[in-house]
């Protein structure tokens, strides 16, 4: 198990040196100027050219890379090029926003898509199903900005149930918070309710097929008891994948979302940094979230080793 | 318009009763800014939020009135009989905001830092013989040579102005960027509340003494009656006017005009122009690559684009928008109908001169790289409406879309365009950033590598952009600025793209809203 | 279950059963979608890059049946011409990469040491979150066609590397494979013959699925400002543009999103049910 383990943490290296390559590669081919960026639309070239020596823009690309790399390594991201402030420190700053945001659309995922795909499944082929199903072939086919607005101007504009927009940190009450958070939530929720509430019903009627089940079931368990203590549980392991793969699919979603309801997060940092050429900041938030991809997708693949021995040895 | 103007007035009016009224519960004003804020340096950027930003926290040492005329802000002034030597006196009380007092070798420190980064300012340090502090309270400015303009560059609101810091800010090096705010201004930046591109939080300096004199731009009493202003940026100007409308912000700087409908309908929103000057909409020829470097062809181009078609896509309603010839904005001292015929006659007649023109210069069917900038509202229309008359005048044009970052630095080459060059693009000026020759970066007629993009070269127009430095009295400066701008028609230095009015949107809440060449957080009110 | 045999593919089981009614509805709507792209300029009654300053913003009209939008366009024409690029984009995505995941795939597949080093690659491009590689991707040159193309496949390619490498692998272990090995069978004519087959029907599925995705995509990059220019129609873009007159006219937005989300609807249902005929491994699975 130990070895195990080690092994795939290991593999996780080269693939986070591959993403620094990459991302650096790809940032320093790009057209585009920070001094630029700095100095305004109306700045003269000797004011750019003395802004991009200051920056050190003017070194050769390996000893950047080198030295980006170097620095990371002992734990330093760098400094914005536009606002000279720490990269981790404008991270930090926006980062709350983001999390809230995502948990509160993974909460809303659970609670909604769960149940949906429990019932679907149990009632397989009934009016519920085709109804989960239909929702959810809806839910992938319409952007998650047009599902934004029509939110907005249902429950805000018409009904004036929720704010029209911003954000509160759960610092200034939790009634503050969820009042602000809920729309978007659900904006960024519907793509994933489509995915898990798809997800678990598959899962359900797989392991409803399976003997022990039907086994349970011919003993004279109550449904309730077969769908939740039997059944989910063993489905669970399919879910918590989507969840992991799904990570790439809900930073997409964030950036979207975060303009859309005007929510300070990671999502419009990085846009900005992008339309700014912000280097450091740029390959600090790609680096920072494919770690997280890769963190997250390890431990998922770590859980199942622990739950099922099969998988160690493959 | 009239009608807003006049409940500005009224507004004004209103905000006199509050002069020094202490402000009795905290209030805090919610403004979204019509860009985000990045950087802080005003001496380094050009960009307009950053210069707005620059008069929060620092003070200059003239300001300027609405009627365009230094007046005396941190200084007053004397100017020796024959204009070769001014002297500055720094008024009582004023402090940094780390508590130190200002003193004027900290003026001259930061002077020094603005002329290096300011192209006008450059020209000025040219006539310089000596800048000194006399005392702690007192500066001089020799000059060496006669130079007209040196009051009107120190009280300039634009793009540019010398605002004062302290001597160990002001000493850090031209490129970095100086990223303490410590000003003098009349209100404190609140550093740890800043979260760049998204947030930015102003408290008033209880140290800040305004002058008595009324205020007027950015001459007289700076009188805060707020206790705070936050800037939020919104990437969305629905969500904007929703949080408007909804009372979450108070103020939105520059509203979209087509969405101004909306707002009119609801009786807690004003709207109106608080920024009193327009912006000019400019479109740029590449004179060192085919086919603009031929001067027969920017012509044609001049005769086919239509003002009127590009303002009314980008802008609508008519109300908002100016067409003139002037290049220094429609409504400046210095503004002259020099060069109209190139924009008179019918959408149609021009059409018909254009194509003759185009047939008549060898133009060779060279396509011509336009660049369009996906992200910015404002710009993104007149490449469309431009390629679609360029090409009906017989042009060949191929439209480039990209973000306004990567436009930005690509329009800083001059290469041909098959290694990345361009040939046109549209951009726009804050008028108090074009309104005299000296300021104007794009009547820059010396074609050399350091200009601003586009480099045309025409020697009389550098001659009197000289004369224009020394000519002493308006009506010889007028003079000088009507030809210089006669000669940029003739030569297709660029092509004016009319001028737009930036329309601001706030709650009737707020009273005593100043207007001023950029939006002035004194005076108002909630 | 059986292993699904070269031959036992296709036709046979397209045809085991009527088809659902969804199906034929899904199929209706993409063949209408084809021929608005296809027939455009023959149905769209404006060019529809064919400005007039004049007749901004304006509502639906028996002259402009959905409306003008900012420039004084026909919201209508250009709803029309916006299918070509969404079906250019879907199009070229998909094309692109099976072209580069397929040969990727099975030499992973088929090679352990290439295996190695290439799945880690995959799983660092996997990791990167696929819009904001996009976001820079287009960046990168000037935002056309072609660029758009590229940024959305990069993406897509570790997906399509990852399920052609795992048929492979299941087919390798497969005895009519193990016995054309046995026979001495050299390894391109194993890979052509016998692997490259068990994967075409996973990868018909899996390719409606990246045709989806890729035309969302492309609308998200037009909503962030990074997209198609707006010389081209794209349902994206008119989206994008639209959204800032939202509440003055919200069908500036509703109408290309009602047509895009049809078209995406149809080529999922489509998706679903060639899945269900072709590959009923899968059945149940998520794109």
């Amino acid at each position: 198990m130990a070895s195990y383990f080690l092994r795939r943490v290991l593999m996780a290296v080269p693939v986070m040196a591959f993403i620094a390559l990459f991302i650096f590669l790809l940032l320093r081919l790009t057209p585009g100027d920070p001094a630029q960026a700095i100095a305004g639309d109306h700045a003269t070239p000797q004011q750019l050219a003395a802004i991009r020596e200051s920056l050190g823009l003017d070194q050769p690309l390996a000893s950047q890379f080198l030295a980006w790399v170097g620095d990371m390594i002992l734990g330093d991201f760098g400094k914005s090029l536009i606002s000279q402030r720490p990269v981790l420190e404008m991270i930090g700053q926006r980062i709350g926003p983001t999390l809230a945001l995502a948990s509160v659309a993974m909460m809303l995922t659970v609670l909604i898509s769960l149940p949906l795909g429990v019932l679907a499944a149990w009632r397989h082929g009934g009016l519920i199903d085709r109804f989960v199903m239909s929702l959810s072939v809806l839910g992938f086919s319409v952007p998650i900005f047009v599902i934004g607005y029509v939110l907005i101007s249902i429950f805000a504009v018409n009904l004036k149930w929720f704010p029209v927009q911003g954000y509160k940190p759960l610092a200034e009450g939790l009634g503050a918070f969820l009042h602000r958070i809920v729309l978007p939530g659900f904006a960024l929720a519907s793509i994933y309710i489509a995915l898990v509430s798809r997800m678990t019903r598959a899962s359900m009627l797989e392991v409803l097929g399976e003997d022990y089940v039907r086994t349970a079931r011919a003993k004279g368990l109550s449904d309730r008891i077969v769908l939740f203590r039997h059944a989910l549980r063993n489905a669970a392991i399919p879910i918590l994948t989507v969840v992991g793969t799904g990570f790439a699919m809900m930073i997409s979603g964030v950036v979207v979302t975060e303009t859309v309801f005007n929510i300070p997060g990671i999502g419009r940092l990085v846009v900005e940094a992008v339309l700014a050429r912000d280097y450091p900041l740029i390959q600090a938030i790609i680096l920072l979230t494919a770690g997280a991809y890769v963190l997250i997708n390890l431990l998922i693949d770590l859980s199942y080793a622990l739950t099922d021995p099969r998988i160690r040895y493959k | 318009m009239s009608i807003q103007f006049r409940s500005f007035a009224a507004a004004t009016l209103v905000a006199g009763s509050l002069y020094g009224l202490p402000a009795l519960a905290e209030t805090t004003l919610n403004v979204v800014m019509q860009a985000p804020l990045r950087t802080l340096d005003p001496i380094l950027s050009t960009a307009q939020i950053v210069r707005t930003h620059g008069f929060m926290v620092f003070d200059t040492l003239l300001g300027m009135d609405a009627k365009y005329n230094p007046q005396p802000q941190m200084a007053d002034y004397t100017v020796s009989a024959d204009k070769m030597t001014y002297t500055f006196t720094l008024r009582d009380g004023l402090k940094w905001h780390d508590g130190t007092p200002v003193k004027a070798e900290d003026c001259v420190a930061s002077i020094k830092r603005w002329a290096a980064n300011d192209g006008a300012g450059r020209t000025m340090m040219a006539h310089v013989a000596a800048l000194e502090a006399t005392s702690d309270k007192q500066l001089v400015i020799r000059l060496s040579k006669p130079f007209g303009q040196v009051l009107e560059l120190l009280a300039k609101p634009s793009p540019v102005p010398p605002f004062m810091m302290p001597k160990r800010l002001a000493e850090t090096p031209s490129g970095q960027q100086v990223t303490e705010m410590v000003g003098s201004g009349p209100f404190r930046f609140v550093a740890d509340q800043y979260r760049p591109g998204d947030q930015a939080v102003y408290v008033r300096n209880k140290d800040y003494v305004p002058r008595s004199e009324p205020m007027s731009w950015t001459a007289g009493g700076k009188l805060v009656n707020v206790d705070k202003v936050v800037w939020k940026s919104m990437p969305d100007m629905q969500t904007s006017i929703n949080a408007l409308q909804s009372g979450d912000v108070d103020l939105i700087e520059q509203v979209t005009i087509d969405l101004l409908p909306l707002l009119k309908a609801n009786d807690e929103i004003k709207t109106g122009a608080i920024n009193a000057l327009g912006s000019q909409v400019t479109g740029r020829f590449n004179h060192r690559q085919p086919p603009f470097d031929n001067p027969k062809v920017r012509q044609a181009a001049m005769y086919a684009l239509d003002q009127d078609q590009l303002m009314q896509t980008a802008i609508g309603d008519g109300e908002f928008y100016k067409l003139c010839a002037s290049l220094y904005g429609c409504d400046v001292p210095l503004a002259s109908d020099a060069g109209s015929e190139y924009l008179a006659g019918s959408a149609k007649t021009r059409m018909a001169k254009a194509r003759e023109l185009l047939k008549a210069s060898g133009y060779d069917g060279k396509p011509v790289l336009m660049m369009q900038p996906t992200d910015l509202t404002v710009l993104s229309t007149q490449p469309i409406v431009a390629a679609e008359r360029l090409r009906e005048a017989g042009f060949k044009v191929e439209v480039a879309s990209m973000d306004w970052a990567t436009l930005q630095s690509r329009k800083n080459g001059w290469q041909p365009v098959a290694q990345g060059g361009w040939n046109f693009f549209f951009t726009y000026w804050g008028v108090s950033g074009i309104w005299n020759p000296v300021v104007h970066a794009m009547l820059d007629g010396s074609g050399s590598d350091t200009a601003w993009s586009g480099w045309p070269r025409n020697a009389r127009v550098e001659e009197l952009r000289t004369a224009y430095i020394a000519a002493t009295t308006l009506d010889e400066q007028k003079t000088i600025a009507r030809e210089i701008q006669q000669i940029a028609f003739d030569e297709g230095f660029y092509f004016n793209a009319g001028e737009f009015q930036s329309v601001a949107a706030w709650r009737t809440s707020l009273k005593g809203l100043q207007p001023g060449p950029l939006t002035l957080f004194w005076g108002v009110a909630k | 279950m059986t292993a699904t045999t070269p031959d036992a593919l296709p036709r046979r089981r397209l045809l085991d059963a009527p088809p659902h009614w969804t199906t034929v509805l899904a199929v209706v709507i993409l063949v209408a979608v084809i021929a608005m792209a296809v027939f455009a300029s023959q149905i769209a009654p404006f060019e529809p890059t064919k400005l007039n300053p004049a007749m901004r913003l304006k509502p639906a009209s028996s002259t402009y049946w959905l409306g003008t939008d900012s420039f004084g366009r026909d919201l209508y024409s250009r709803v029309v011409y916006g299918a070509q690029v969404s079906l250019l984009v879907g199009g070229g995505v998909t094309l692109a990469s099976v072209l580069i995941g397929l040969p990727l795939g099975l030499l992973a597949g088929w090679f352990r040491g290439f295996d190695a080093v290439l799945m880690r690659m995959m799983d660092g491009m996997m990791a990167i979150p696929g819009i904001l590689l996009a976001i820079a991707v287009v960046a990168l040159t000037k935002a056309g066609l072609v660029t758009v193309i590229v940024a959305i496949t990069l993406p897509e390619i570790p997906q399509v590397v990852r399920l052609v490498r795992s048929r492979v692998i299941a087919a390798r272990s497969e005895t009519y494979v193990d016995a054309a090995m046995l026979l001495g069978t050299p390894a391109t004519r194993l890979i052509t013959r016998h692997l490259f087959p068990a994967t075409i029907a996973p990868l018909i599925v899996q390719g409606t699925y990246i045709y989806a995705a890729a035309i969302l995509t492309e609308a998200a990059l037009s909503f962030l400002g990074v997209g198609i220019g707006t010389e081209i129609p794209t349902w994206g873009n008119i989206m994008a543009e639209g959204r800032l007159y939202f509440a003055i006219n919200p069908w500036l937005v509703f109408w290309p999103a009602i047509v895009l989300s049809l078209c995406i609807l149809s080529i999922n249902l489509l998706g679903d049910a060639l899945r269900d005929r072709l590959d009923p491994k899968m059945k149940g699975r998520s794109p």
